[in-house]
């Protein structure tokens, strides 16, 4: 197991290496020139100049390239020029809160995607069926971000249960329970489309698995069906839900994005388009590095995990 | 494709995604002839008029706008910018996906390895990189979101084209001198074109989405221009105070998307052979069971079938896998079950236990006796209780019927525990000893492996085992040997025959094979199309088989040393069970069929513990 995951870690290093390149190669499609973009049109040609030498912008772009992933292997990301601070240090704080946000939101829609998925296929073509088929069918047609907006209309304003919007409220709270109430809504927003793929994808998996000759085997030999459906069926099924759950943890730090906006949660997704309307360019750059690095990490433990979970994986 | 439209119809979801989908589309197509007023003349004067205001239907924004007509404009936006960005995506990504398909080898490597770096992005942060390089724009939204779509298509497409790249007509394009530009434009391309159109027709929704959020996050579209996203992304300051500006457009991005994704559905489904003929539908815990009277008890044994009828409802067609079958086994005895595939003999198996996959399976008459009491009506806690306790199970292609992610050891411990209450390390010692009892070496270790790590005779010897965990009365083995070569057969079989006579088990040997049978089984019953033509003691059968069926199924059977004997393969395939023919289903292959014979019923006659359906047979006793 131990030599699996290394060999994984090792495979991801070109990964890694093609990240950076390609985002690399994007930013080079700037047009004009960053040190005029930092110092406004009305700079004098001489800053402009000093500026470029200062960023190292006078070199060609391979040797650039080299001096920036040399750099980021050191944690030295950039400074970011409209926050006047370390980019790394800005990061890391907003990728925190985005993965409270994001972390809960996954948890929520693995285990309710789940849930739905194996009950949907459990009474196929039954009331329930039906009724979770078409709740999913809503819960990935609505924009994650209208109805953050939707919610926030009625348990913050109307029903005045819940906090509009931040982390934290401003005076006072800072403990668990502050945050957990100020996490509820923009989880569960984000949460819903991610929840209603994987109930899909998990219902077509346990019909799949369900006509399969071992789950006659096991009715055959007695067991009974609460186990045939959630022992041997969603075993079975969990092979083909678990890479999913690996491309949904891409879209639930995807759709982070829209809900850091509408609920003003202080995340990494907030702080690139706040950036980018800034262009802040060293901070999109390393904050899209470190979040896609983050990703492909992430893939890997979803590997580690498919491999515990298959024994025909080999190790 | 006239089926496919009309499948498309039959599916009401479906048809109601068309039709609002085509509604969005022809009012945004009028938009310009409508008489609206201007989507963005201001008039500050007028802000967030509520609905239903007189000029205003929809009300008006914080800058005065007329709703209606900024949601119509913006519509015909998002829709525009949308579909764009899904041809766009579709054609970049089907080119990449077509040559690396194609070509394969080291550019189909190089092109996939980028599409895998570009896939390792969680796809909003290549959207931001993109609007970040490129500024924000609407343009530069739809390059973004675009270009996050192309690995997607890429990746799809060539699967598919690999697959068709090395079919014989491409090979004969190749020899017959055509350029790779042409075999791509003239033999590929026609053949993905209908992945293409699924492929956009499942992801136009997404992409729509994409757009309005990029535009949401004011990246895409740029005041005074608006689409649906740009709109709510307005709107949001003004949430509290005028919650109707955000509701009309959020409103419609949700029926857009949600028809799209209907339509879409119901394209996939459409073109899904699986859900047409029903294959996708689970079976339940037992088979449905619709009979009218319960026969009363006709034959004796431990285990006894009478009149058992199992069909197949298929859409409007019946298949009649089982028609009228009556059996029985007394304890020690083994009965042979033999018929070509297709006779309903695995069937008739799986009736027993209500293990027939329901639906479509359905028993429609008949009875099945365990120690007197009736198997099919009782209800389903008292079924389980029986299964694999009392009555169990061997099957064939012991790789599928083993659960391929538990060890084998838990998997036969659950066949005890699921019926008795035992400890952990009781369950274990009965599992070494099941294992040692079908002689398998090792059985510590053998308890821990998993099915893949054993090999096919190995596994089906666990099989066994397990059908004898709850050391049962009956065991129905359905084709257990068939999978394995001659030498474990042969195992296999005086395996099965040593436990019969230890433990005086009745067992039910399912097979196509008469050498199998002459081997183990006391008695045999032929079956052909759903029922029983003839039944009796092996030996008698084996020396002279009364059904011509029979006759000619012996004659099948190779026979060492004696290659002077005729081998004749009967000819014809067994009728569809769907459609019987009136009288004997034998006789359209019959050599001494007479008119007689596809006049009417023929009984099953016994006669001196035989019994045979034939009215002419090769053979009566004296």
């Amino acid at each position: 197991m131990g030599s699996y995951i290394l060999k994984r870690l090792f495979s991801a290093i070109p990964v890694l290496l093609g990240i950076t390149i390609i985002v690399f190669a994007i930013m080079a499609l700037i047009p004009g020139d960053p040190a005029t973009a930092i110092l406004g049109s009305y700079a004098t040609p001489e800053n402009v100049e000093k500026l470029n030498r200062d960023l190292g912008l006078d070199k060609p772009a391979v040797a650039r390239y080299f001096i920036w992933l040399g750099n980021m292997l050191t944690g030295d990301f950039g400074q970011s020029f409209a926050l006047n601070r370390p980019v790394i240090d800005e990061v890391l704080e907003r990728f925190n809160a985005t993965l409270v946000l994001a972390g809960t939101a996954f948890v929520l829609c693995c285990f309710l995607g789940i849930l739905a998925g194996v009950i949907s296929a459990s009474r196929q073509y039954g009331f329930a069926d039906k009724a979770i088929t078409f709740v999913v069918l809503l819960g990935i047609s609505i924009p994650s971000f209208f109805l953050g907006m939707m919610m926030i209309l009625l348990f913050a304003v109307n029903l005045r249960w819940l906090p509009v919007s931040g982390m934290y409220a401003i005076y006072g709270g800072g403990d668990l329970w502050d945050l957990l109430k100020h996490l509820v809504m923009p989880a569960a927003a984000l949460a819903v489309v991610a929840t209603g793929v994987i109930a899909r994808l998990s219902r077509s998996a346990m019909l799949e698995v369900l006509r399969q000759d071992f789950i006659r085997t096991a009715r055959a030999k007695g067991v009974s069906e609460r186990r045939v459906i959630w022992g041997h069926a969603l075993r079975a099924a969990m092979v083909s839900i678990i890479p999913v759950l690996g491309i949904q943890a891409g879209f639930v730090l995807s759709g982070a994005v829209y809900i850091e906006i509408v609920f003003q949660w202080p995340g990494v997704g907030r702080m690139l388009v706040d950036a980018i309307l800034k262009r802040d360019i060293l901070l999109v750059q390393g904050g899209v590095v470190f979040v896609a690095a983050c990703y492909v990490l992430f893939n890997i433990m979803v590997d580690v995990a498919q491999s515990l979970l298959d024994p025909r994986i080999k190790t | 494709m006239r089926l496919f439209l009309k499948l498309l119809a039959r599916n009401r979801l479906a048809l109601a995604g068309a039709i609002v989908l085509s509604g969005v589309i022809l009012l945004v197509l009028l938009t310009p002839l409508l008489p609206l007023s201007a989507p963005n003349v201001t008039n500050t004067a007028d802000r967030f008029v509520r609905p239903f205001s007189p000029g205003h239907l929809l009300g008006t924004d914080h800058l005065g706008r007329d709703l209606l007509s900024r949601l119509l404009w913006g519509t015909r936006l998002s829709l525009a910018v949308g579909f764009s960005a899904a041809l766009i995506a579709a054609t970049i990504g089907a080119a990449i996906g077509i040559v690396a398909g194609y070509f394969g080898g080291r550019t189909d490597n190089l092109i996939m390895r980028g599409v895998d770096m570009l896939m390792a992005f969680p796809y909003i942060l290549l959207a931001l990189a993109i609007v970040a390089a490129l500024g924000p724009g609407l343009m530069n939204a739809l390059i973004a979101v675009a270009a996050v779509n192309v690995p997607f298509f890429a990746r799809n497409i060539r699967g598919i084209t690999v697959g068709i790249a090395h079919k014989e007509f491409v090979d004969a394009a190749k020899l017959s001198g055509m350029g790779h530009t042409r075999i791509i434009l003239s033999e590929i391309l026609p053949n993905v074109l209908p992945v293409i159109v699924i492929a956009m027709s499942t992801t136009v929704g997404w992409m729509i989405l994409e757009t309005a959020g990029l535009s949401f996050l004011g990246l895409g579209s740029q005041p005074p221009q608006a689409d649906l996203g740009s709109m709510l992304g307005e709107a949001r300051a003004a949430l509290i105070s005028a919650p109707h500006t955000s509701v009309v457009p959020g409103v419609m991005i949700l029926i857009i998307v949600m028809s799209i994704n209907l339509l879409g559905d119901g394209v996939r489904d459409a073109l899904d052979p699986r859900l047409r003929s029903g294959a996708l539908s689970r079976p339940m815990a037992a088979t449905l069971v619709d009979r009218a009277e319960v026969p009363e008890k006709r034959t004796d044994g431990i285990l006894s079938l009478d009149d058992l009828e199992t069909q197949f409802h298929v859409g409007d067609r019946i298949f009649r896998a089982v028609n009228g079958v009556s059996l029985s086994v007394v304890p020690g005895e083994c009965l042979g079950i033999i018929g070509e595939s297709g006779s309903g003999k695995s069937v008739t198996a799986l009736s027993v236990m209500g293990l027939v996959a329901s639906p479509p399976g359905v028993i429609t008459a008949g009875a099945v006796r365990y120690k007197g009491r009736d198997l099919i009506g009782m209800r389903y806690p008292a079924l389980r209780r029986l299964r694999g306790d009392r009555i169990a199970y061997i099957f064939q292609d012991p790789q599928a019927t083993l659960h391929p992610l538990y060890r084998v050891g838990d998997q036969l411990a659950e066949a005890i525990r699921c019926h008795h209450r035992i400890s952990k390390s009781e369950a274990h010692d009965r599992v070494l000893e099941l294992l040692k009892s079908v002689r398998i070496p090792n059985p510590e270790s053998r308890a821990r492996s998993f099915p893949h790590e054993m090999s096919g005779g190995m596994r089906q010897r666990v099989g066994i085992a397990m059908a004898l965990a709850n050391d049962p009365d009956v065991i129905i083995a359905d084709e257990p040997t068939t999978a394995l070569d001659v030498t474990v057969q042969a195992q296999i079989l005086s395996l099965l025959d040593d436990l019969r006579r230890d433990r005086g088990l009745a067992i039910i040997f399912i097979t196509h094979d008469f050498g199998v049978v002459a081997q183990l089984c006391d008695r045999v019953a032929v079956m052909y199309a759903g029922r029983i033509v003839e039944q009796g003691p092996t030996p008698e059968i084996l020396a002279n088989p009364a059904h011509p069926y029979t006759k000619r199924l012996i004659a099948c059977v190779p026979e060492l040393g004696g290659g002077r004997r005729e081998l004749a393969a009967i000819p014809g395939l067994p009728p569809s069970v769907d459609d019987l023919p009136p009288g004997c289903a034998f006789a359209p292959r019959c050599r001494k069929k007479q008119t007689s014979c596809e006049r009417g019923e023929i009984a099953l006659k016994p006669q001196n513990g035989r019994a045979v359906r034939c009215l002419y047979p090769e053979w009566r006793p004296s």
